[in-house]
C-alpha cells in the first residue's frame, strides 16, 4: 500500500504552468504510485492546474510529465487517443449540456478506444457494464443526465472515466456538493479500485474535504503552486505541513485506531 | 448506492427508440403532406380544384412541373440543410441559441449578393438587360455561394483556427460587422442593389429550380453521411471540451471538420434561397423537446423537421395573400419568433 518511488504509475519534475502573468505553478515534482492518492491545499493552491498538467490538459511552461517513472514516455507528446488510454481524467464541475441517457454518457468513454467511427464491440460493452456496475449506475441506465441529482450526475461522469479502462485516474474534487453518505460511497469505491477491483487503478483525486483526504493511502500538499509535503496520512511531518498550510485553521488528531481525524479550530487557543 | 433512492421508474431503451420512431413517423408524413401542399398551391392559394384543372391542361402542367415542383422540393431541401446546419452549430458551441449564420456566413453570402447586384446594375449600362438577368441569377448564386464559404474563412482567419471556441465566435462577430457594412456602404452607392439585397435578406424559394434541386440534394446526402459519422464528437462535447479532449479527441480537427460542415449547408441554402431566418435555430430545439436523443439522431431529425418547416412555411407564404407571396423568410420568422415568445412564456410559467 506504500509507496516507492520505483512503482510510480506518473511522474512530474519541475512542472511550471503560468496562466497569463501568474505562475499557478513553480518546480512541481512528484510521483503518483498504485492506490489511492489525494491532492490536498487550501483555494488557489493550483490543484486543479496540477492536474489539468497531468492530463495533459494544461500546456506546460517548463518540466515534464512521464508515464511511469522519470524515464517513462513524455505524457504530453503522447497522441491524445494514446494518451487516453492511459489516463482518464474527471472535471471538477460535472458540466453537461444535451440530452444523453446515463448509458451514452458512459459509453462515450470508450472513445478512447474506438476513435470516432468505430463501432462497439463486445469489449466496449463489457466495459461500459462493468463502469456502471461498480458506480451502480445500471438500474437508472435509461434516464436522462438532466434528471439526476447531483450526487447520481457525478457518479455517472465517473462511470464514464472508468469505461476508459485506464489504470490511472485522474479526478478533480470528485465529492464536492455531494452530502456526507454520497462522499463516503465514494471514498469506498476510491479504495475499492485501487485495492481491490481488477484490473487495480491507480486512483489520484484533488480533495476539498480533509476528512474524507485522510481516507486516502497517500497525501500531496499543494499551496501557492508549490509542493508542501507528500507521504502517508500518518507521518506527522505530512500533519505538520497540512496544519501549516491550512493556517491553523485545523488540528489533526489520531484516534484509537492510529487512523488521522481532522478538526476545525474556530476559537484559537 | 444504498444512501439514494429511485423515485420515478426508468424509462426503457425501447421507449425512447419507439417515441423517437413515432417522432420520425410523424415528421415524414408532415415532409410529405407538406409536399402534396405546395403542389395544390399556386396563384388561386390553397385550391386542390385548381391544381386538378391545371394537370388536365398542357401550360398548367408545365407549370406545375418545372415551377411549383421543384420550388416545393427546393423549400425542403433548403429547409434540411439549414436544420442541419443549426442542429451542428448548437452542439458545436455548446449553445441552444446558436444558428447556421454565427461565423460570418449570413454577412458573408450578403456582401457576394450585393457585389453582383451592383455590378449588373452597372454592367446594365453596356449590354443587354436579358444577358445582365440570366449573370445575375448565376452569379448570385454563386457568389453568395462562396461569400458564405468566404465569411466563415475569414472567421477562422480572424481566429487563427479553430483551437478556441469564444474566440471563434468573437471572430464571427467581427466578421459579420464588418462585412455587414461593406454591403451597406455598396447599397449606399448604388441603390439599385439595395431593392435586391434586400429580396436576398428576406428569403425567398421563388428561384429554385431543378438544377438548385440536383446540387443542394447532392449536397445533403454528403453532409448528412458525414454529420452522422462525425456526430460522437458532438457528444462527447456535451461533457465538455477539457472532458472531450481527455477522451482522446482533437478538438481543433474536430471544430474545423464541424465549422465546415456546418458552413458547406449553410452555403449551400442561402445561395439558393436567401437568408431564410429562425429555420434553423428552431428546427433542433423542436427535435430536443419532442423526441431528445444523441447527436446521431438529432442531426438527421432536424434536418427532416427543417424541411418539413419550410415546407409550410412556403405554403403559408404562398397562400396567404393568393395570387400575390410574401417572401418566406418573412413567415419563418414570424413562426419561429412566435416559437420563441412561446417557449419563453413555458420558461416563466415553470419558474414561477
Amino acid at each position: 500500500m506504500t509507496l516507492t518511488a520505483h512503482t510510480s504509475v506518473l511522474h512530474a519534475e519541475h512542472l511550471r504552468v503560468r496562466l497569463g502573468a501568474r505562475e499557478v505553478l513553480q518546480d512541481v515534482g512528484l510521483a503518483i504510485g498504485p492506490g489511492w492518492t489525494a491532492l490536498v491545499g487550501p483555494n488557489g493552491a493550483g490543484k486543479s492546474t496540477l492536474l489539468r498538467a497531468l492530463a495533459a490538459l494544461q500546456p506546460l511552461a517548463g518540466g515534464r510529465v512521464t508515464l511511469g517513472a522519470a524515464d517513462g514516455p513524455d505524457l504530453h507528446a503522447l497522441p491524445a487517443p494514446e494518451r487516453a488510454r492511459r489516463l482518464a481524467w474527471l472535471a471538477q464541475q460535472g458540466e453537461v449540456s444535451g440530452e444523453l441517457t446515463v448509458r451514452e454518457t458512459v459509453e462515450l468513454g470508450r472513445i478512447a478506444h474506438l476513435g470516432l467511427l468505430g463501432t462497439p464491440g463486445a469489449a466496449d460493452v463489457a466495459a461500459v457494464e462493468q463502469a456502471m456496475a461498480l458506480t451502480e449506475c445500471s438500474p437508472w441506465q435509461h434516464r436522462r443526465l438532466h434528471e439526476l441529482s447531483g450526487g447520481e450526475r457525478q457518479r455517472v461522469l465517473l462511470a464514464r472515466v472508468l469505461a476508459t479502462e485506464a489504470p490511472l485516474l485522474l479526478l478533480d474534487e470528485p465529492t464536492t456538493h455531494l452530502d456526507a453518505p454520497h462522499q463516503v460511497t465514494l471514498a469506498r469505491l476510491f479504495r475499492r479500485l485501487a485495492h481491490e477491483a481488477r484490473p487495480r487503478r491507480a486512483v489520484l483525486t484533488v480533495l476539498h474535504d480533509l476528512p474524507i483526504a485522510l481516507q486516502a493511502d497517500q497525501l500531496i500538499v499543494l499551496a501557492s503552486g508549490r509542493l508542501q509535503a507528500s507521504g502517508s496520512p500518518r507521518d506527522p511531518a505530512l500533519q505538520a505541513a497540512l496544519v501549516r498550510v491550512f493556517g491553523g485553521a485545523i488540528r489533526i488528531e489520531t484516534d484509537s485506531r492510529g487512523q488521522p481525524r481532522v478538526a476545525l479550530l474556530l476559537d484559537p487557543a | 448506492m444504498s444512501t439514494s433512492a429511485l423515485v420515478s421508474s426508468p424509462a426503457s431503451a425501447q421507449a425512447q427508440v419507439s417515441l423517437r420512431r413515432r417522432f420520425a413517423v410523424w415528421l415524414g408524413l408532415l415532409i410529405l403532406l407538406g409536399i402534396a401542399a405546395g403542389l395544390v398551391t399556386g396563384p388561386a392559394g390553397f385550391s386542390p380544384s385548381a391544381f386538378w384543372a391545371d394537370l388536365q391542361g398542357q401550360t398548367g402542367s408545365l407549370l406545375i412541373g418545372q415551377i411549383r415542383l421543384p420550388r416545393t422540393l427546393g423549400a425542403a431541401l433548403v429547409g434540411a440543410l439549414l436544420g442541419l446546419s443549426g442542429a451542428i452549430a448548437q452542439g458545436l458551441f455548446r449553445n441552444p441559441l446558436a444558428d447556421p449564420y454565427l461565423l460570418g456566413s449570413a454577412a458573408g453570402a450578403g456582401l457576394g449578393a450585393v457585389l453582383v447586384l451592383a455590378a449588373a446594375a452597372l454592367g446594365g449600362h453596356f449590354i443587354s438587360l436579358t444577358t445582365v438577368a440570366w449573370i445575375e441569377r448565376v452569379g448570385l448564386v454563386s457568389a453568395a455561394f462562396l461569400g458564405a464559404l468566404g465569411g466563415v474563412m475569414l472567421t477562422l482567419v480572424l481566429a487563427r483556427g479553430a483551437v478556441q471556441t469564444l474566440r471563434l465566435l468573437l471572430a464571427g462577430v467581427v466578421v459579420g460587422v464588418l462585412l455587414g457594412a461593406i454591403s451597406d456602404l455598396i447599397t449606399v452607392v448604388s441603390p439599385d442593389a439595395l431593392r435586391g439585397k434586400q429580396a436576398f435578406m428576406l428569403g425567398s424559394t421563388g428561384f429554385l429550380g431543378w438544377n438548385a434541386i440536383a446540387l443542394m440534394a447532392a449536397g445533403l446526402v454528403l453532409l448528412l453521411a458525414a454529420a452522422r459519422r462525425w456526430a460522437r464528437a458532438l457528444d462527447a462535447l456535451t461533457l465538455g471540451e477539457d472532458s472531450a479532449a481527455s477522451l482522446g479527441l482533437d478538438l481543433a480537427r474536430v471544430r474545423l471538420v464541424l465549422v465546415l460542415m456546418l458552413s458547406l449547408a449553410t452555403a449551400l441554402a442561402v445561395s439558393q434561397a436567401g437568408l431564410v431566418a429562425f429555420v434553423g435555430l428552431v428546427a433542433p430545439h423542436l427535435v430536443r423537446r419532442r423526441a431528445p436523443g444523441p447527436h446521431g439522431w438529432l442531426l438527421v431529425a432536424s434536418a427532416a423537421m427543417g424541411a418539413a418547416l419550410l415546407l409550410w412555411a412556403d405554403v403559408i407564404s404562398r397562400a396567404l395573400i393568393a395570387p400575390q407571396e410574401l417572401p418566406v423568410g418573412v413567415v419563418t420568422a414570424v413562426l419561429g419568433g412566435g416559437y420563441l415568445v412561446w417557449l419563453l412564456k413555458q420558461h416563466g410559467m415553470g419558474r414561477s
